[in-house]
This record gives structure tokens, sequence and C-alpha cells, in this order.
């Protein structure tokens, strides 16, 4: 150690005043400051502080005691996840009253749900607009299609924003995030709960486009109480509803991308922008394209 | 005395078949047995026989278990009865957690959430002498928190076969004694779960689980938890922890789980495909699963192939197809031929990267893969082509020093089995499969900028004339 420290010390001595760099000279302590767009910490602010009052609805306290059920009742601090879900969706974000509210359900001590709420990318402490982008820039994702790196930038140019932000009308989030499990289907986004997959910079603009115009249908504004997935799919998924495929709202054709209409509202249906209808080889099927095998093809051996 | 010597030229034979079984069995060559083989102190005492199947690869449709991989018929109950589901379940509940755990040994089932554990074996481990003096709760914990980069095949048995997993639940859920399943879904999987939360509930329905599972008497629930986005809980203990509502951090093994697991209770975590397939293997036999693959390898698998291919897809094949057939016959090749092709991660991120040239034979097991210093993982296949770059951002410019892959390949190499987390050993591959097949690369790069900017930059990536400017603040740099 010694013959590292004394060489070093030497030319220390040896350097012109004027080498000597203001930076050089720091408490061993110190560390340099990074700044980063989502804290770890919560600071109050007008619309994220503990006097704001949150209460569940009455569909969520019904969904809540359901999902106590699934937890032994001497764990029934399991549920904080599936609970604060609930809540985001109810109220928008996970603010600290929300999780202030779980805490006293669940009789847990409001750090231990802190902590939860911190570790899980999912919950939102911030606002998020109407609509969340994440788009999935790992591997995959990033070689897959057209890339990644155009979706973002497609984005970027579109919404004039960058990841991290939302616009100022309050309709989007831009988010970038790790693989979402649809590597197939690359390049993908994520937007509030649905994947779009097989995306092209042109069907994403088409996509943002036309969730514009849908927000604009039914008048929506960005950034209210209980947007981003609430109300009637924000009932979690004990309750087994499912848009696009319940048969509850029509799926047709409209153009190159598939649509569906709920309510009167035109959308666009969620998966694979491409024409493509899952994870098959868009150039036509290489297997699974005979007849089906039902109960003949079982053991014959008796055991059964 | 007994004769210790052997003939020169049997000993040579053997090994060389040792060495080249792989590569043979490629070529479909068989080598004819010697008859008369002796023992000598170099000599394995069995020797291997030469494998009496040569070719993989080619699955029929009628020996696909996934048949709906692709949306051919509805997740409903009906269409799941109609193609095999929930048939005769409650004779294979009868049959006890022997006859289950026997049938998936005989299989030749290993795990197919990366680590390739024998399944039988892993679940044998919940049955120990004298489980049934505990009168705890016991827990089979599906992991479906599929997070590793390149995988999608659990998401394809979730919302397009949801009832071979819960069924799957309840079989496994048997073999193992266990009272209840619970299947801890990623939480950005919301349509995922919506499917495979109504097929729980069509099953309750129905009779199939619950209090007397099947009417074989069997209490049996099955619970789905959804994740809320973390990486770190595909791992089986920070699952665990995750479950009981904390911070999905890892824990300490042992105790391992099959001891102390979920809400202090025995538990097995296990994953999506393992446990789907199942109830299939029961009712096909353990020997029809088995007659696919290599030894030791055996079965069918999901593949999801991603990346740098025409057609990517998820695709089920027999194990052990050769990676080249696998892409070429499925995925409609390599974009711009076999030649563009520059190296393949064979099982998601986390398994170290291949060459093409180990790519033009390599068979898709576990063993070949791990005799290719790589691993099978989840068979998330991610083809690169020669536009690729898969050098950090910072060597990607070669603005290092060579020293620093060293360090690198040494921190890697302290990591790799000794972090509690498996996922340490997943963070340290890929660096030293990089540094493996594309150590040139790095050092030509490096040379390159070295040249470009006037020296070899300090560790660290500070410029050749850091110190000159002052901004070095450490002796060692």
């Amino acid at each position: 150690m010694a013959s590292k420290i004394l060489p070093a010390s030497f030319r220390a001595i040896r350097q012109r005043p004027c080498q000597i760099n203001l930076h050089q000279w720091r408490f061993l302590t110190t560390s340099s400051r990074r700044t980063s767009d989502a804290l770890q910490i919560h600071r109050d602010t007008p619309d994220n502080n503990a006097n704001i009052p949150f209460k569940f609805n009455a569909i969520n306290e019904k969904l809540i005691e359901e999902i106590l059920k699934r937890y032994p009742p001497q764990y029934k601090k399991a549920a904080v996840m599936p609970i604060l879900d609930l809540g985001q969706r109810q109220h928008g974000f996970t603010s600290i009253s929300v999780m202030n509210e779980v805490a006293r359900l669940l009789d847990m001590p409001p750090m231990r749900v802190y902590e939860v709420a911190t570790f899980y990318t999912m919950y939102n402490r911030t606002p998020v607009g109407r609509f969340h982008l994440q788009v999935c820039t790992t591997t995959p994702c990033q070689l897959g299609g057209c890339g990644s790196d155009s979706i973002m930038k497609a984005i970027e140019d579109h919404l004039g924003i960058h990841p991290g932000h939302t616009t100022a009308d309050g309709l989007f989030t831009f988010t970038e995030v790790e693989c979402l499990g649809a590597c197939v289907n690359a390049p993908m986004v994520q937007i509030n709960d649905d994947y779009y997959e097989d995306l092209t910079p042109e069907s994403t603009v088409a996509l943002l486009k036309a969730l514009q115009a849908s927000a604009e249908q039914t008048g929506a504004a960005g950034g209210v109480a209980g947007l981003a997935g609430s109300n009637s799919k924000g009932m979690g998924s004990t309750s087994g509803a499912d848009r696009g495929q319940d048969g509850k709202s029509e799926v047709s054709d409209i153009s190159a991308t598939k649509k569906y209409t709920a309510g009167g509202v035109n959308a666009p249906a969620p998966g694979p922008l491409s024409g493509r209808k899952t994870c098959e080889n868009s150039a036509g099927l290489t297997n699974l394209t005979s007849e089906p095998w039902g109960t003949e093809a079982f053991r014959k051996d008796g055991e059964l | 005395m007994i004769t210790r010597r052997i003939p020169s030229s049997t000993l040579q034979k053997s090994t060389v078949r040792n060495v080249s079984a792989v590569r043979s069995c490629l070529h479909g060559q068989q080598e004819p047995p010697s008859s008369q083989q002796r023992r000598g102190l170099a000599t394995p005492v069995d020797i291997p026989q030469p494998p009496k199947k040569t070719k993989w690869g080619g699955l029929k449709d009628q020996d696909r278990i996934f048949q709906n991989l692709y949306g051919h018929h509805g997740a409903d109950i009906q269409s799941a009865m109609k193609y095999g589901d929930w048939y005769k379940t409650k004779e294979i509940l009868l049959k006890g957690d022997n006859w289950i755990i026997n049938e998936v040994k005989k299989s030749g089932l290993r795990g197919r959430g990366g680590a390739g554990f024998p399944s039988g074996l892993k679940w044998s481990f919940m049955n120990p002498k004298g489980w049934e003096k505990d009168k705890k709760p016991r827990y089979l914990v599906v992991n479906a928190d599929e997070g590793e980069p390149g995988t999608c095949k659990d998401r394809e048995i979730m919302r397009k076969d949801p009832h071979k997993l819960v069924e799957g639940c309840l079989v496994a859920g048997r073999a193992m004694n266990a009272t209840a399943a619970y299947i801890y879904i990623r939480g950005e999987f919301y349509h995922e779960a919506t499917v495979l939360q109504r097929a729980i509930q069509e099953a309750y329905k129905a009779g199939f689980i619950g209090e007397n599972a099947c009417g074989s008497g069997y209490a049996f629930d099955v619970y789905l938890h959804r994740g809320m986005g973390a990486y770190v809980c595909g791992e089986e203990t920070s699952l665990i922890e995750s479950l009981e509502g904390k911070p999905g951090k890892p824990r300490l093994k042992p105790p391992f789980p099959a001891a102390v697991g979920l809400f202090g209770c025995p538990s097995t975590v296990a994953n999506v495909e393992t446990v789907a397939v199942a109830p299939t293997i029961c009712r096909r036999g353990g020997d029809w699963f088995a007659s696919f693959g290599r030894e030791r390898n055996q079965g069918t698998k999901l593949f999801c192939i991603s990346g740098h291919v025409n057609n990517p897809c998820t695709v089920e094949e027999e194990m052990s197809i050769p990676l080249r057939e696998l892409i070429e016959k499925h995925c409609g090749g390599v974009r711009g031929g076999w030649d563009n092709l520059l190296a393949v991660i064979p099982g998601g991120s986390s398994t170290p990267i291949l060459t093409k040239k180990i790519c033009d034979e390599q068979l898709m097991d576990f063993d070949a893969l791990k005799d290719s210093q790589s691993g099978l993982g989840t068979a998330a296949v991610i083809v690169m082509d020669k536009s690729t770059d898969v050098i950090m951002a910072r060597f990607e410019k070669g603005q290092g020093r060579p020293r620093e892959i060293d360090m690198l390949q040494e921190l890697t190499k302290q990591v790799e089995g000794h972090s509690i987390c498996a996922l340490g050993e997943a963070f340290a591959w890929p660096i030293q499969g990089l540094i493996r097949h594309f150590r040139p690369e790095l050092e030509a790069k490096m040379a390159k900028y070295a040249q470009e900017n006037g020296g070899i930059p300090y560790a660290g990536g500070w410029g050749s004339d850091a110190r000159v400017q002052g901004q070095l603040i450490s002796p060692g740099q």
C-alpha cells in the first residue's frame, strides 16, 4: 500500500500549482450528486400529501374482501400488493394516502407499505397521464422487427416528450421499461394494461393518434383521479372482466389497424398491429396445421 | 495377477467416441459397438452405448402438448375438455403421490424455468419421511413471473391454455401433497391474469378444484397473485418474499423452501411450463414424453425465437433439436441468410452468448449447451445478425484498457457462486460469455480508440490526458 501512496504523494508535491484543480479537493465521504426523475422518497405536494382523504369505493371494498380470502388469516399483509394496485386504479396513482389507507386496512405499520410501494415499479407514486406508454427497450425488442429505438424516436417526435415525462395536456406519460415478456412480438409498447405488439414507427403514430381521438371523443382530460385503468376495467383480476375477449365488445377490422368499439368509442384493439394473430410465424404456420388430437391419444396400457 | 493393461487402440477408440458422441450423432453416423471392452484404469465403468436416436427435431402435431399455442380454439373449459384437458383427472389423483412422481421421473422432465433440475426429484423433496405428521398447510407456488428477456412462453400458456396450468397445479400439487397453489403472475400480464382467473373460476364451478377436487376427496385450492413489476421476483425465494407482501429480496438458503417456504410452510416453486405439462405426461405416459430428445434431456419444449430472424415465433419442438434447424424451419431463417449470423443467446439474456461457429452444430438441450459453456435457460433464443454490436457502451467505443477486461472477468467470477440470489450468476454469465468469445474484438476496439485519441485511456474511461488536466483523484488510476 505504502508503495502505492508514496509515489503518488511525491507526484502531488511535484505538481505545478496550476495543475491542481479544484475538483480534486473533496471530502472523502461526499460523492457527486446525481439527479433522478423518480424519487425514492416522498415529498408533500398539493396533490399528494397525507391530508388528502382516501377511501375505497363500494366495488373495491367487495373485491378486497375477496382478495383477503386468498391468504391465510394470520398473513393478512400478503394482500398488500393486490390492494395497493386496487387503490392505484381507483385513485389514479399510489399516493401517500392510498398507502396509509392500505396500512390501516391490513393492520400493517405504514412503513411496511411504503417499502412495498417503492420497491415495485408498477406503483406510480406520482400522477401519470391517462395513457401510460411503456416502451420495452430490452435486447429482443431492440433487435426484433424495426427495433425499439425507432419506436422510441417515433413517440418522442410525435408527442415531443422524452422518457419519464408527461405531455402538457396530461394525456400521455412516456416511460422506457425492461422486458415485458412479448419478445416474439417485438417491438412492443404497453399502454395502461394493454400490449400493442409488432409495431412500426407508422403504426405507433397511428395508434397514438387513435388514442388521442378516442380521448377527445369522450371529452376526457388527462391526469384526472381514477383514470389510468380505473372504473369498468379497474376491478382487478378477480372480476374476469376482459376487454376484447368477452364478446361484449365487437371487434372489427378497420383499415390496417384492428379496432374495437366499446361504449360508442373506437379504440385500437390490443395485440399485434401487423395483422398477425399471436405468436405464430407471420409467413404461415409451420406447425399445428393438422387436426388436433383429443382423448384418443392417451395411454392405453391400462394405468388410468 | 489381473492384467491392468489395455490395448491402446481400444482405449483410444472409446475416448474418441465419448468426445465426439454429439458430433457423430449429428451426422447420423453410428459406430459399431466393439465386441469386447476390457476395463482399464482409465476407462469409465460403463462405456456409453451409441444412442438409439441420432436425429432430433421435426416433432409431429399429435405429439405437441400445447395445441392451442396459436389460438386454434378458445381458452374456455369446454374447448379445453374437448382437446383432452381434465380427462380422467380423478383417476390420476387417486393413483397417489408416488405414482405421479414416478411417472414424472420416468418422463425425464427437467424444470423449464432455467435451472433444469429434475422435476420428479424436486417434487419428491416435499414428501420426506414422516411428512404426514406435520399438520401445517403445504404450498405449490407457480412461478409465472416471466421476466427473462427473450422469454414469452408462459404468457402463451396462460392466455391460451390456462386449463393446462390449472390442472397442472392440481396434479403437481397432489404429487407433493400440497393444500393450495399460488400462481405468481407478473403484473404486466393483465390480460393473461384475467384469462387465468376465469379458468380458475370455471374449474371451481365444475368442481375440478376446491373442497373435493374432481370428486377424489382431495381438497385443493388455486389462487392467483399478481406481481407488480420486479425482475428479481423470478428468483424463487424473492418470489416467496413478494407473495408474503414484502419487497422481493432473495432469502438465504438453507432453509430451502421445501422445508420453510411460503408463510413458513413447506413449499415448492415450479415454472409454469413444468407444471402445465404434468397432466399430459400422466395421461400419455412418462415413456411417451421420454421418447423425445437426448438421454437426460427428454421431452418437448416451447422455444421462443426472437431478434434478427425473418419471422420470429414461439414453437413447441422436441428437445435437442439442432439450433440451425429450429431457426430455419420455424422462423424463416436468419435475416440475410445463415452466413449473416453473428451470435445467438440460447436461453434468455442470462445465458452466455454463442458465436456462429458454435451455432452451426449446436443442439438445443441442457447438456449440449452446457458443453458449449452456455445454458438452455428458458429456451429463449435471441438471434443477432452482423449489424449488431454486442459490446457494452463504453467498451463499444473502445474507451477502456485491456486490463479492465480482466477486472470485469474477475468481478463476475467473484459473484458467481457467492450470491444468495440465483440471479447473481445470471449477471455474471453473459459477461463471461462475451469475454470468452469476443475478447479479440474488444481488444482491437481499444487499440483503435487509443490510436485515434492519443493514448490508452485510464481505467474507468478517463482520457489519457486526464491526469494532466487534474481530473483524476485516486492514486490507483
